[in-house]
């Protein structure tokens, strides 16, 4: 389901995506996935962590440049094709996905795709219908971290 | 009791008024008193008429003051320190001194009559745009050698409006003075300002909804694009104010509310308009160098002083009913000029190329290089809080965006880099924003 996810500026220097995960390190912040996209002369570091309201507004007030962006977390079977079969889902249809990424999830043989889709309500309508199972923020965590969350 | 709002008539605003063929005969006098002044006193001058066959009584007319030398930036430099005074020390009351970018500065001096003579310009300049006694003026141009600070200080208690003193830098403590003291006009350089604009944002405070109302920029060229940002910001009317230290400091002219033009307070500065290389003098109305001759200063005349500010005189009268000629607002300085390329650069058109395009800040940095003998032109431009996207497309679409309008306006190719927030030094004074390395 729909996950925030945060993209961080980053000139694309030595040293400059160290900044901001220290930071985080230094503040408990934990980060369950992250992809870089870089051209040549910037990138955008994104984040899927723990806490993420105070997260951004620690990187903000470091000076860093955040957005929040909502993104689709879906289960796969960590097998041959299971991708294939969440890409076919969206076959004929005008979504387009704007980017991704894949980490393995902690439990069992599976993994976790974040997909930023131009029209995440419709993604996520069409991935119902396929019968696509899709992982919930809580999950990504843990309950407890989960709690801990809610509680802030 | 004063009224707080709407237009006041100061008495120290006379002189702003007055008819044509009375001012002509002032300056003239002026003119002559202050030729034979120099002529008397300042050996280079005199060597300078000489060499020409001139004496002072040759001046008969003000059009005759084409017959007079011109003054160069170098010839303060080569004079320096004291070269150039009219005055012995024991008359002198101040000295201010400009930032030379390379070797030794410039130094300027008062004695107590030019000190009222500057104060009254500048009282008066504070006048034309609409400031008056009730006004709270916070003046963030830096206090010290540069005129700027003191300059606006003097002619604002004048003026009869309270002054802060602030000076430049610590930029939290500007806006919180800037709130709780209910700061009605400030004044510093438009890139300092937009500094402020900018912190105040992240701070939380909208400049709009404080009695802030007026601003009083120079010390740099400003484009017309600047103003309405500045003005849209801050809820803000935006008035640019020009002078340099050679002729007196700010207050040499100043924008009223018709915002067209600046007009000169001619009674005590001569106007000229020049060719900027063959030194001729231009037909009226058409641009060139702006040319000035200081009417009334004791300690440090100035005659024909090249001040390198490409400008005009506007033709007409101005509607609001002052007799006072106006010069066209300076967008470039043939000092800031570069050339990248064979082609003439100015960083004004950089500012204008960021303050057009939605979301950016005009906070830039041009780098300049040479590899493999060729000039390279690198501009880095601050991403913002409204440009960041997390998407890769989206920033290179904006990147092109800027690199092609750069392209289009400067006439060279340009590199255009997106660097973090905060990356690029901002200015609060003058602002820097070029880094050559060429000739390294």
């Amino acid at each position: 389901m729909k996950v925030t996810q945060l993209s961080i500026f980053a000139e694309n220097k030595p040293g400059h995506i160290l900044a901001p995960c220290r930071l985080l390190a230094e503040n408990g912040v934990d980060i369950r996935a992250l992809s870089v996209a870089d051209t040549q002369s910037f990138g955008i570091l994104r984040l899927i962590v723990s806490g993420w309201q105070a997260a951004a507004s620690l990187l903000e007030e470091a000076g860093f440049l955040v957005r929040a962006t909502e993104v689709v977390a879906v289960e796969v079977p960590d097998h041959p094709g299971g991708l294939v079969r969440v890409l076919a889902a969206f076959e004929g249809s005008p979504i387009n996905i704007e980017y991704m990424y894949a980490f393995p999830f902690a439990r069992e043989e599976r993994a976790v795709l974040i997909f930023r889709f131009d029209d995440p309500d419709a993604a996520i309508e069409r991935l119902r219908g396929a019968g696509i199972a899709m992982v919930e923020r809580r999950e990504l965590f843990g309950d407890d971290l989960f709690a801990a969350e809610t509680a802030r | 009791m004063l009224s707080t709002t709407g237009p006041l008539f100061q008495p120290a605003s006379a002189p702003d008024y007055i008819p044509r063929p009375q001012l002509e005969q002032l300056q003239l006098s002026r003119l002559r008193a202050v030729v034979e002044r120099a002529w008397e006193r300042v050996p280079l001058f005199r060597q300078r008429l000489d060499q020409r066959g001139i004496f002072p009584d040759d001046i008969r007319a003000l059009e005759d003051a084409r017959l007079l030398p011109f003054t160069a930036k170098t010839d303060l430099r080569d004079t320096y320190p004291f070269g150039l005074f009219a005055s012995p020390m024991r008359d002198v009351v101040r000295l201010h001194a400009s930032s030379g970018t390379t070797g030794k500065p410039i130094v300027v001096a008062y004695t107590g009559a030019d000190l009222d003579v500057w104060s009254e310009v500048m009282e008066r300049a504070f006048a034309i745009c609409g400031l008056h006694p009730s006004d709270i003026i916070q003046n963030a141009y830096g206090y010290g050698l540069f005129t700027g600070g003191l300059g606006a200080h003097y002619g604002a208690e004048r003026l009869g409006a309270t002054v802060i003193p602030m000076s430049g830098g610590n930029t939290d403590r500007q806006i919180m003075v800037m709130r709780d003291f209910g700061v009605t006009t400030v004044c510093c350089t438009p890139s300092y300002f937009l500094h402020m604009v900018d912190r105040a944002l992240e701070l939380g405070v909208d400049l709009r909804e404080l009695p802030l109302r007026a601003g009083v920029f120079g010390a740099e060229p400003w484009t017309e694009a600047m103003r309405a940002r500045l003005e849209a910001m801050a809820g803000i009317k935006a008035f640019d104010i020009y002078g340099l230290s050679e002729i007196i400091g700010p207050g040499v002219a100043v924008e009223c509310e018709c915002q067209d033009g600046l007009h000169i307070f001619e009674d005590h500065f001569y106007p000229e308009i020049v060719h900027p290389e063959t030194g001729e003098s231009v037909p009226p109305g058409e641009e060139g160098e702006l040319v000035l001759t200081t009417l009334s200063k004791q300690a440090m005349p100035m005659i024909r002083y090249r001040t390198r500010d490409i400008t005009a005189l506007l033709p007409g009268a101005c509607p609001c009913g002052r007799t006072l000629r106006r010069m066209r607002r300076i967008s470039r300085r043939s000092d800031d000029m570069l050339i990248v390329r064979g082609v003439n650069v100015f960083p004004s058109q950089i500012e204008s190329v960021l303050l057009e395009m939605e979301h950016t800040m005009p906070h830039y940095r041009i780098i300049l290089t040479r590899e493999h003998g060729l000039d390279q032109m690198e501009v880095q431009v601050e991403v913002t809080a409204r440009m960041f996207s997390d998407t890769v497309g989206a920033l290179e679409t904006l990147h092109d965006r800027l690199a092609d309008a750069m392209e289009r306006v400067l006439q060279v190719r340009t590199r255009v880099t997106l660097v973090e927030p905060h990356t690029i030094p901002r200015s609060e004074g003058k602002s820097n924003r070029v880094v050559d390395r060429r000739a390294s």
